[in-house]
């Protein structure tokens, strides 16, 4: 490899020390990231997206976790710095917006105190330069007058202006890579195309690499180039968007593309549902981990584990039969 | 803010009415009779009768309780029968000793608690949290005048370090008067440091899983700057709920603890004016308690807009 990933994360596996015994959340996952591009990691709840995005970032409580594998950032493996030179990289090189802009900001200081904070610790700057160039960030979020906005407190903005305010604190100091954790998720409709605005013009400005988490695929369509599809704590297919979309390989991703509503199908017939709930942590099958919720699984799938494959493409499944499924249905059986 | 300051200025005046009934009543209604404790038990009846015609003590009970209650609403608190002095001069007379106890033992106490409870909360269900809880609980637990007790065995007569009972005012030196106020404040502290440990500790843990925190953590602040910046001025409001309500049995744990150390404060005024059956300094003392104890309150309630913006009040 001539050009290394501005992020490799290679086996990554994170596990959780609790009362009934360890539990694997992240169970090998491998995945990159480029500068300037962004990568969609989708899955339902559980499935293991935001672990992995708090594994990179460190966030996690280290006394109860263990990681094995590696997160290459930089040629750096983030799983091997101590706490302080982490702490130097997080909010600087890497930063991670949240789901919940409710919650996220803290609600006894004003905003431009939050996000002079993160300026003030990464560079060496003055305060009053680091409230210019917080109301600097505030204007490239779209945020209207921000010089009076920042000497607001949180529960004078709206969710759409306080996520924006949370982008404008992560970007402050130019990382090169960011982590979304489903930023739009708990935002009106409109507000979410806004932000997911704000974040693409703001990547190709930065040229920074998004890591963008989400179960919304809408959102991946949106804004993504690259799509990793989890399940259970492993990848099950990545591909790029418009072979997920158009020809996807994965059962589950199959699925989860089906139970899309459309607006040209029949309103009468019911939606598609993948069948089954997904398992907890603790009881994981011991094949394939879909298995139990598959319509093609069979003998082999209930007991061996498939790996992860690469395609003729170049993309990766983790099923034993995607070719066979692939001849017996066709690429377009998912789509209309 | 000072409308609202005035409003609850003026809701002291029920509270007031409330306690003046009760403590009058109640003491009135008490067995004993200050005419009687004053002249000794040789004294005739005729003398007796004489002196509580002079005291106005034979007045049926709610023409007593409207002449001095309509003397405290201009701000006159009576005279005290056996002192023969003005309550008010009394009071003030006395109440250095328990305002300095008072003070001293929440200080002892939020310097001890506060810390120890961040601690105990970063550490949870580690062995030093365990250990800071049990504390804790027997801190709750001991009563403060067998503390006090302990104490004084401990430092005053085994080690000798310490005075075992008495007073030195602040007047004749900081240092003699902090060698006499020491064992008193740290007996009566340990309760109140027992309490502000804990929701120290369970305030902390509460904001320590909120998002704003991982926020914080993921912006790159450190860990230190973490609690004291982020987490301690939201865990707070709590905590000040806390100290408020504290500062107020502190007066009431005084009694005890004055009795204790034989310190010369309010609580020991009010003692020997039970028993002296002083009515007019028992009335005045507890109302002016209960008075200061609702200003404490409102102090509490103005300071939560300090820490918290959002329950400032509008500026305009």
């Amino acid at each position: 490899m001539v050009n290394e990933p501005l992020l490799n994360v290679k086996e990554l596996k994170t596990i959780f020390s609790t009362e009934k015994g360890p539990v694997t959340a992240v169970d090998g996952v491998t995945f990159h990231v480029d500068s300037g591009e962004t990568v969609g990691i989708v899955g339902e709840s559980g499935c293991g997206k935001s672990v992995t995005a708090e594994s990179i970032m460190r966030l996690l409580n280290e006394q109860t976790t263990k990681y094995e594998g590696a997160i290459t950032y930089n040629g750096k493996n983030l799983l091997h710095l101590s706490k302080e030179q982490m702490r130097k990289i997080r909010g600087n090189e890497i930063s991670m917006i949240f789901q919940d802009p409710m919650t996220s900001l803290n609600p006894v200081y004003t905003i431009g105190n939050q996000i002079t904070e993160t300026i003030m610790i990464h560079q060496k700057l003055s305060k009053e330069k680091a409230y210019v160039k917080a109301i600097e960030m505030l204007e490239l979020t779209g945020i209207p007058s921000p010089e009076k906005r920042i000497y607001e407190y949180p529960h004078n903005l709206s969710g759409g202006m306080r996520q924006r305010v949370m982008i404008a604190m992560a970007l402050s100091c130019h990382p090169s890579l960011l982590i979304a954790d489903e930023p739009t998720t708990a935002l009106d409709v409109t507000i979410q195309a806004q932000i997911l605005d704000v974040i693409s013009d703001l990547k190709k400005e930065l040229n920074m690499g998004v890591m963008m988490i989400t179960h919304d695929l809408g959102v991946v369509a949106e804004v993504c180039s690259r799509v990793v599809v989890m399940y259970l704590g492993q990848v099950i297919e990545e591909a790029d968007v418009d072979t997920l979309f158009f020809n996807p390989k994965h059962p589950y991703t199959k699925g989860l593309l089906k139970s899309i509503p459309k607006l040209d199908g029949d309103r009468n017939s019911k939606l598609h549902v993948v069948e089954g709930t997904v398992p907890s942590l603790d009881n994981i099958p011991e094949g394939c981990r879909f298995a139990p919720r598959c319509a093609y699984a069979d003998e082999l799938c209930l007991n061996r584990a498939p790996e992860l494959e690469t395609t003729d493409e170049g993309n990766k499944v983790r099923c034993w039969h995607y070719k066979r499924i692939f001849e017996e249905e066709g690429a377009n059986a998912t789509t209309s | 803010m000072k409308a609202y300051t005035i409003k609850r200025l003026l809701s002291l005046l029920p509270v007031l009415l409330v306690v003046a009934v009760v403590v009058f009543f109640l003491i009135h209604l008490a067995p004993g009779d200050p005419a009687a404790v004053m002249l000794g038990p040789d004294a005739s009846p005729q003398d007796v009768e004489n002196l509580r015609e002079q005291l106005g003590l034979n007045l049926p009970l709610y023409q007593q309780f409207i002449a001095w209650f309509s003397g405290v609403l201009v701000g006159d608190l009576g005279m005290s029968i056996y002192m023969n002095q003005p309550v008010l001069d009394v009071f003030l007379d006395r109440v250095g000793p328990t305002l300095s106890l008072a003070i001293l033992a929440q200080g002892i106490s939020i310097i001890i608690a506060i810390p120890f409870g961040i601690i105990a909360a970063r550490k949870r269900g580690t062995l030093t949290d365990q250990g800071f809880m049990v504390f804790a609980m027997l801190g709750v637990s001991v009563p403060s005048f067998l503390l006090g007790l302990l104490l004084m065995l401990l430092f005053g007569v085994y080690l000798g370090w310490l005075p075992i009972a008495g007073y030195s005012p602040l007047s004749e030196g900081v240092w003699s008067h902090l060698q006499y106020m020491i064992l008193p404040a740290i007996s009566l502290g340990a309760i109140q440091a027992a309490l502000i440990a804990r929701m120290t500790r369970s305030s902390m843990l509460d904001i320590l899983s909120t998002n704003y925190i991982k926020t914080a953590h993921a912006k790159g602040v450190k860990e230190r700057l973490v609690i004291y910046k982020h987490a301690l001025r939201n865990a707070f409001i709590p905590i000040l709920t806390v100290l408020g309500q504290t500062f107020g049995t502190l007066v009431a744990g005084a009694v005890v603890t004055e009795t204790v150390f034989n310190l010369p404060g309010i609580g020991q005024l009010i003692v020997q004016s039970i028993v002296r059956r002083d009515y007019a300094v028992i009335q005045g003392t507890i109302l002016i308690i209960a008075a200061s104890y609702v200003l404490i309150n409102l102090i509490v309630d103005l300071l939560y807009g300090a820490v918290d913006p959002r329950v400032r009040f509008n500026k305009k």
